[in-house]
């Protein structure tokens, strides 16, 4: 072997230039602006997004836009959206997905609706929804995980059967709830305080806790790194099949919190509570900027998602637009969106 | 004689009827360099996963300081003070230097939330002890972002963190510049300067002669060879003995296409 070739590696440093230990850290972008724009660069788009959407609305029916009946309406209902969308950024962080979450809100509220229509106190219905949802949670996870199965599939046919279930034991018939107007649980969760409704304070408390959660606890950062590199994850000892249940769980318990919030607002729990939430919300998650691919991912930019999506509905309707736009618009921003998230990404070597 | 810090007896692996590992015994001992070599397929990386807890044996036993050990796993293998920084570095190329660095073993306070400040400065000082500085990055930058060397610094950064025991190298310096190579390799000296002990793993016989201070040789499973350095005169013997081992009687002119081999790299 010529030794030309090699490196010295009897002197390693006689030769080398090496960086001498003084030189610090600094900052590619030494403001502190740039720094966040950089750092937050997917949730600020979506923001971007949002806001160019509403002065199109605002600016084709500025009386209806200037109301406060308008948002009151969209607040009531996004607080719903909201508490399943957050658990579904862990999810899709993980690697995964979740379609199972909407008969979870189904079964969770319709536990909840048992136990106020037995006449016990709606707070021991709310504990009683939230076990309810850790446990499908638990169920749907362990499934994927330790059966091994696709999500996709797997979480798909837990929806079918789950919201089956109910169907068959209830046969398609509601329960009217008008006992819960009167209760406590009902004005701490429900009422409205200066005219805005307290759901949104419970939400966005929701999604600060758990952008939190993702970006400075251990839970987070452990989802981040198994939908990031999963085998790096298990030779560093962290316990994949775990994280993976544990984010399966976590939507559980956000889809048994918005079924109970949707059954409270309705006084009502009807059979199909949640179906309508699969589509809109999965398109949350992705419109708010958090990728497919797993290992990344931003709660606040999915939070906005969930706005932005919720007022497409009631802002085509109210900017003069007949409810046969409604699809259209969805679809557009959905693409204009992923397009946008596309040409955002951070770019590797 | 020095501490025994590690053994592995008999050690065997097989998946359904594929033997990887048929009875191996390994030991490394406290402040010395263990150089493993052997050819592809020899069982090197299966032993190694083996050590790290990350895949089980299917028979055979695992001695920390003499005792032996039960339910070994990749968390007992950390906890035992074992730190691998595996061929494909293990790391998450859409994370942060940071999370890298403390991938599994987040530093913690409250309830779980983390110090995000203590592991900022934590990885800088870590990243500056090994001679790994830029302008250009910072302990939040993407690792996606760094260059094969530059992630191989991560890689090691993460092994030296907490002082560990034993650090097991596998193939450190496959696919890196030769100045990258002679970093790894002014780090190794520096580890067994500080009185701890290294398992290299090595494809380049050259660069594993220069390093280790025993040779283990794998061939097909098995253990071929264990010799102090002392008792090999130059790499050139290792070669042709690990030539003997795999082709029986000495075939003519394969010890010039090895060298040829060897030279290519």
């Amino acid at each position: 072997m010529s030794k030309t070739m090699a490196p010295d590696l009897h002197e390693p440093s006689a030769g080398i230039p090496r960086p001498s230990p003084q030189t610090e850290w600094k900052h590619p972008s030494d403001h502190w602006m740039r720094g966040f724009i950089l750092d937050n660069r997917a949730s600020l788009g979506t923001l971007g997004v949002f806001i160019v959407m509403m002065a199109v609305f605002m600016i084709a029916n500025p009386t209806v836009f200037t109301t406060w009946y308008l948002y009151r309406s969209v607040l009531t209902t996004l607080p719903v959206a909201l508490f399943v969308v957050v658990p579904l950024v862990f999810v899709v962080t993980c690697g995964e997905i979740d379609l199972s979450f909407p008969a979870t809100m189904g079964f969770a509220s319709w536990v909840f609706a048992l136990f106020v229509q037995a006449g016990y106190d709606p707070f021991l219905g709310i504990v009683a929804a939230l076990i309810t949802g850790m446990l499908l949670g638990f169920l749907v996870g362990s499934l994927v995980v330790y059966g091994g199965l696709s999500s996709l599939i797997a979480t798909l046919g837990m929806n079918f059967l789950l919201r089956g279930l109910i169907q068959i034991i209830n046969e398609g018939k509601s329960m009217a709830l008008t006992g819960l107007s009167d209760s406590w649980a009902y004005k701490i969760f429900s009422s409205q305080v200066w005219g805005i409704p307290v759901q949104i304070f419970w939400a966005i408390a929701f999604v600060v806790l758990s952008a939190m959660l993702y970006n400075r606890h251990r839970f987070g950062t452990q989802v981040r790194v198994v939908g990031d590199n999963p085998d790096s994850a298990q030779q560093m000892g962290i316990d994949v099949k775990r994280v993976r249940v544990k984010v399966f769980v976590f939507v559980g318990i956000g889809a048994a919190i918005a079924g109970t919030f949707s059954v409270m607002i309705n006084f009502t729990w009807w059979p199909t509570a949640g179906d309508g939430y699969l589509l809109p919300v999965l398109a949350s998650v992705f419109v708010g900027g958090t990728p497919t691919w797993g290992g990344i991912g931003t709660v606040v930019g999915g939070a906005i998602g969930a706005v932005t999506v919720s007022f497409i509905q009631t802002g085509v309707v109210a900017a003069g637009l007949s409810g046969f736009y409604v699809q259209f618009f969805n679809g557009l921003i959905i693409i204009l969106s992923l397009l946008g998230h596309k040409w955002n990404q951070a770019r590797y070597r | 004689m020095a501490e025994r810090l590690i053994e592995l007896r008999d050690i065997s692996k097989s998946y359904g009827q594929v033997y990887a590992l048929g009875g191996v015994n390994l030991s490394v001992d406290r402040g010395e360099v263990v150089g493993l070599i052997g050819d592809n397929g020899a069982g090197k990386s299966t032993l190694i996963k083996i050590l790290s807890g990350v895949v089980k044996p299917t028979s055979g036993e695992i001695l920390v300081r003499g005792k032996a050990v039960t339910g070994w796993s990749a968390a007992r293998s950390r906890e035992a003070g074992i730190e691998t920084v595996f061929q494909d570095r293990a790391l998450a190329v859409q994370q942060t230097i940071v999370r890298n660095i403390f991938m599994g073993r987040e530093l913690t306070g409250f309830l779980g939330w983390i110090k995000v400040n203590k592991e900022i400065e934590e990885a800088s000082r870590l990243m500056r002890e090994i001679g790994f500085t830029s302008k250009v990055f910072t302990p939040q930058s993407i690792v996606g972002q760094l260059s094969g060397g530059e992630r191989q610094g991560v890689a090691i950064a993460r092994a030296i963190y907490k002082q560990a025991e034993l650090i097991v190298l596998d193939e450190p310096t496959t696919a890196l510049s030769l100045t990258e190579t002679a970093k790894v390799f002014h780090f190794v000296r520096q580890v067994r300067a500080s009185g701890r002990s290294i398992l290299f793993i090595g494809h380049n016989i050259h660069h594993v002669f220069d390093i280790a201070d025993r040779f283990v040789v794998l061939d097909r499973g098995k253990v071929a060879l264990t010799t102090d350095r002392s008792k090999v005169n130059s790499a050139e013997d290792l070669i042709n003995f690990m030539e003997d081992v795999a082709h029986p009687g000495g075939l003519a002119g394969l010890h010039d296409a090895g060298d040829a081999e060897q030279r290519a790299r």
